[in-house]
C-alpha cells in the first residue's frame, strides 16, 4: 500500500528540487517560472494525499483553487515577459533594474 | 502490491523529470520535461484516488498553461549562451539549500511521525464512491462562494493578460466613427462668393 510518509516525503524531495531550480537558474525568468510551477505541484501533492488519507473532500477543493490560482499566475507572468522582452530583447533577472533609478 | 510499485515508478520518473527541469540547457527542453512532470503527477494522483483533479492536470496545465509556456519560450529569440554564463558558481548554495529543505520535511515526516499519522494507510472507499461528485458536491454547496471568487479571477488573469500584450500599432489609418457623425457640412465645404469674370 501507499502509505501517507511515501507521497509526502515525494512532494518534500519536489519542492527542494523546485527551490534548488530557482537558485540555478537566476537569470532565465521563463525557468523561474516553471520552477514556481513545480513548488505548486509539490503543495498541491500535500493537499491530495492528506485529502486522501484524512478522508476530507476540502483538501481537494483547494488543490482546485490552487490550480485556478496557477493558471491565472502563470498568464499574467507570460503576459508580463512578452512585454519585458519587447522593451529590453532580453529575458535576463539582471537587466530588470529601472526601478532603481 | 500493485499500485505501491506503479506509486514508486511513476515518483522516479517525476523526480528525474523534475532535475531535467531545471538543469537542461534549453528552456524548449524544460518545458517538455515538465509536461512530463504534470502527466507523472496525474497518474499519481490517480492512484492516490483523485480522479477528477488528475484529469483537470493534465487538461489545465498540458493543454493550457504549458502550451502557453512552450508558445512564449518559441517566441523569444533568447540568446542561450547569455543566459548559461555564470550559472556552474551557483550550484553549491542550490545544492545546500534543497538539501537542508530535504532534511527537514523527512524530519518532521519520517522522525516526528506528525503525531503518529505519517505511517498509516488510506481508509477505504465506500463502494459506489465517485470523485467528481463528492468534489461537485462540496465545491457547488459548501463551497460555492470561494468558486465565484475563482472564476472573478480567471476573469480578471484573462483580460489583464490581454491589456498587457496588446500592441497599439503606429500609423494606422483607422476609422474614427463618432468623429465621422459629429461632422458638419460647413466643416468641409467652403463657399466663396465672387465676382464673375468676363471671358477675353
Amino acid at each position: 500500500m501507499i502509505t501517507l510518509t511515501d507521497v509526502l516525503v515525494l512532494s518534500g524531495i519536489l519542492f527542494a528540487i523546485a527551490v534548488a531550480g530557482v537558485f540555478l537558474n537566476r537569470k532565465n525568468i521563463i525557468v523561474l517560472l516553471m520552477c514556481i510551477e513545480l513548488m505548486l505541484l509539490a503543495v498541491n501533492f500535500n493537499f491530495v494525499a492528506f485529502s486522501r488519507y484524512l478522508g476530507d473532500i476540502g483538501g481537494q477543493i483547494f488543490v482546485f483553487f490552487i490550480l485556478t490560482v496557477a493558471a491565472a499566475e502563470s498568464a499574467i507572468g507570460l503576459a508580463i515577459l512578452v512585454v519585458v522582452f519587447r522593451e529590453r530583447r532580453s529575458i535576463e533577472v539582471e537587466d530588470l533594474d529601472s526601478l532603481q533609478g | 502490491m500493485f499500485p505501491t510499485l506503479l506509486f514508486y515508478f511513476f515518483a522516479g520518473t517525476l523526480i528525474a523529470a523534475a532535475l531535467g527541469v531545471i538543469l537542461a540547457r534549453n528552456p524548449v527542453y524544460s518545458a517538455l520535461l515538465l509536461v512530463l512532470c504534470f502527466f507523472n503527477s496525474a497518474v499519481i494522483w490517480l492512484l492516490l484516488d483523485a480522479e477528477f483533479l488528475g484529469i483537470v492536470l493534465v487538461l489545465v496545465y498540458v493543454g493550457a498553461v504549458m502550451v502557453l509556456f512552450l508558445f512564449v519560450v518559441m517566441m523569444l529569440d533568447v540568446n542561450l549562451e547569455e543566459l548559461r554564463k555564470g550559472l556552474a558558481s551557483y550550484w553549491p548554495l542550490a545544492v545546500a539549500v534543497a538539501g537542508f529543505v530535504v532534511f527537514a520535511m523527512i524530519n518532521v515526516i519520517m522522525v516526528k511521525h506528525l503525531g503518529g499519522m505519517s505511517m498509516r494507510t488510506a481508509p477505504p472507499l465506500a463502494v459506489n464512491y465517485s470523485n467528481t461528485r463528492e468534489l461537485g458536491t462540496a465545491l457547488f454547496t459548501q463551497y460555492s462562494y470561494p468558486a465565484q471568487i475563482a472564476a472573478v479571477i480567471l476573469l480578471v488573469a484573462s483580460v489583464a493578460a490581454i491589456v498587457l500584450t496588446l500592441r497599439r500599432r503606429t500609423g494606422g489609418k483607422p476609422q474614427d466613427i463618432a468623429k465621422q457623425v459629429a461632422v458638419r457640412a460647413k466643416d468641409r465645404v467652403r463657399i466663396v462668393k465672387m465676382a464673375s469674370e468676363k471671358r477675353q
